[in-house]
């Protein structure tokens, strides 16, 4: 685990992360600008790590209402506005990027940080950038499989020498600089059927699982297949992290948490993806054993509490700010995870 | 309620005559709903190629969208090579997987003869209920020897249509009532 930064000692790792979405307030209708957008999302980085918070995310999507499509400059700013909590992509789609140029700005704010910087590389649920940014998206898996494993090389390697099917050979190529500690960590990003999990486990990279809804043996599931993989490929799934990202929102009451953040998902959902989050869903997501995290204080700990003991997982990321939840819900959000879901977590997930 | 009447295929003119006549119907007891005819063979629909129908452009876009609007949706078919028509099939695959949810979907089929009567159950009723439509389980089926010169002449075809456009107005009615207090009930 200490190449992947993470010390299990200290208990499973907490953190936030943002797709950066540019969404209407739906109570309200309007919608902040882009600039605001932006400048909040640093500010909530600053928040998070006044509050103790182990990782802070941001994510790329080329597409209307998103406004982070130059993550990596979003989370540069980020290391230069904090001192000590960890900052990764969530995720970076490797697949329409070139991954020496991605390494190049990762290890770059890996040194403006001090030896904070992660890389989540994922494939895109969203696929506005494969047009935007001139691919074909025939070849999103090979895209994927090949890009990824180009930026895993780098990273291993100071000289690389590599030849490919989506960008012209390297030849004894140095990729600079390098990160503060020679490496980054590099997760895979993986959503949908065990599928994906299981091919994480056999390639024996750290897995950052989405968990948007639904029942936490599921999800488990997943978790299980990765680490067989990983273990029938020669890998020790021990020494593998696995992260879970979700939906996030707590305030006094759980319905009271669903009440305020419902209307946020369901019309940004609608906005991004063309259909809503149904109502009976998210009414059902507040059950103990299902895996969204959107409940009172006190439920949220036994969830977190809960989906630790199922999954075994070194860090938990939750999603709160998706839809226009305003920076006061989220300066709310952001102190009560400080003061009272993060010590409680910590106190009995500590070795 | 939004009503899209679908026709769902490119050849011939019974699905398309019948479902005029449905919308007829249609405009004439519920001129208070949106009520729009779509007819695949006015537009160039290209294959599903798995992205998410709202990145879908032009004739693709337009009538993914307009289905995914709809509250009820009435699917006309003929029967080709014992099943639904490609064309039709093609627009199913265009949609998100739960692209019916919450939605009411009816059928009505035409058919050269009486031999494919349980097509519509055996062949869409499946695709419809996977995709969490709402479905109104009588169908009307229609026989070639129903039609002459691009109209129903049939009396009992016509009692049927009428009755199967008020059922598939009237189940979503009650659906939107059953999911308005199922709703209510989660405090939020």
């Amino acid at each position: 685990m200490e190449q992947y930064r993470i010390d299990q000692r200290k208990g499973l790792e907490f953190g936030l992360y943002t797709l950066g979405d540019h969404l209407p307030e739906p109570h309200t209708g309007e919608r902040i600008s882009a600039q605001q957008r932006l400048n909040e999302i640093i500010e909530a980085a600053k928040l998070a790590e006044q509050a103790g918070l182990d990782i802070f995310t941001v994510g790329e999507s080329h597409q209307e209402f998103f406004t982070t499509q130059a993550h990596s400059v979003v989370l540069s700013a980020i290391a230069q506005a904090t001192e000590k909590i960890k900052i990764a992509s969530s995720s970076t789609i490797i697949s329409t990027l070139d991954p020496v140029r991605v390494y190049e700005d990762f290890a770059t704010i890996d040194l403006i940080s001090d030896g904070r910087a992660e890389i989540i590389a994922g494939r895109a649920s969203r696929l506005g950038n494969f047009e935007l940014l001139g691919y074909d998206l025939h070849d999103y898996e090979a895209l994927y499989e090949e890009k990824f494993d180009l930026l895993r090389q780098i990273n291993d390697n100071e000289i690389i020498n590599w030849e490919g099917q989506f960008r012209k050979p390297l030849r004894n190529a140095e990729v600079l600089p390098r990160p503060k500690s020679g490496a980054l960590p590099i997760w895979r990003a993986v959503g949908g059927p065990p599928a994906s999990a299981e091919k994480a486990g056999r390639a024996g990279v750290p897995m950052f699982l989405a968990t948007l809804g639904g029942p936490v043996s599921s999800f488990k599931h997943s978790i299980d297949v990765y680490r067989q993989a990983a273990f029938d490929n020669g890998h020790n799934p021990d020494a593998l992290p696995v992260a879970t990202a979700g939906f996030f929102y707590t305030a006094e009451t759980t319905q009271q948490a669903q009440r305020e953040v419902y209307p946020n998902i369901n019309e940004g959902m609608m906005r991004t993806n063309g259909r809503g989050f149904p109502k009976s869903h998210f009414a059902q997501g507040a059950h103990p054993r299902d895996v969204m995290n959107v409940g009172s204080p006190n439920e949220i700990i036994e969830k977190i509490l809960y989906q630790h003991e199922e999954f075994g997982h070194q860090r938990y990321i939750g999603q709160m700010d998706f839809g226009g939840v305003t920076f006061d819900q989220l300066k709310r959000n952001i102190d009560i995870i400080g003061r009272e879901i993060l010590p409680a977590v910590r106190k009995h997930t500590q070795k | 309620m939004n009503i899209v009447l679908l026709a769902g295929s490119i050849v011939g003119s019974k699905t398309r005559t019948a479902l005029e006549y449905a919308e007829r119907s249609a405009i004439n007891n519920y001129s208070d709903h949106q009520i729009q005819l779509i007819d695949l063979a006015e537009h160039d629909l290209q294959f599903s190629d798995g992205r998410n129908y709202l990145d879908y452009e032009g004739d693709t876009g337009y009538v993914t969208k307009a289905v995914m609007d709809a509250d009820i949706v009435i699917i006309g078919t003929p029967i080709f090579q014992a099943s639904i028509p490609g064309t039709l099939k093609n627009l199913l695959d265009l949609l998100p997987q739960d692209g019916f949810r919450d939605k009411t979907v009816s059928m009505l089929a035409t058919a050269g003869s009486s031999k494919h009567f349980m097509i519509p159950e055996q062949h869409l009723k499946p695709i419809l209920g996977y995709m969490k439509a709402q479905i109104v389980q009588t169908y009307v089926y229609i026989e070639e020897r129903n039609f002459a010169n691009k109209e129903i002449i049939d009396d009992d075809v016509r009692f049927r249509i009428n009755r199967l456009v008020e059922d598939t107005v009237t189940h979503a009615k009650a659906y939107k009532q059953f999911q308005k207090e199922k709703e209510a009930s989660y405090g939020f």
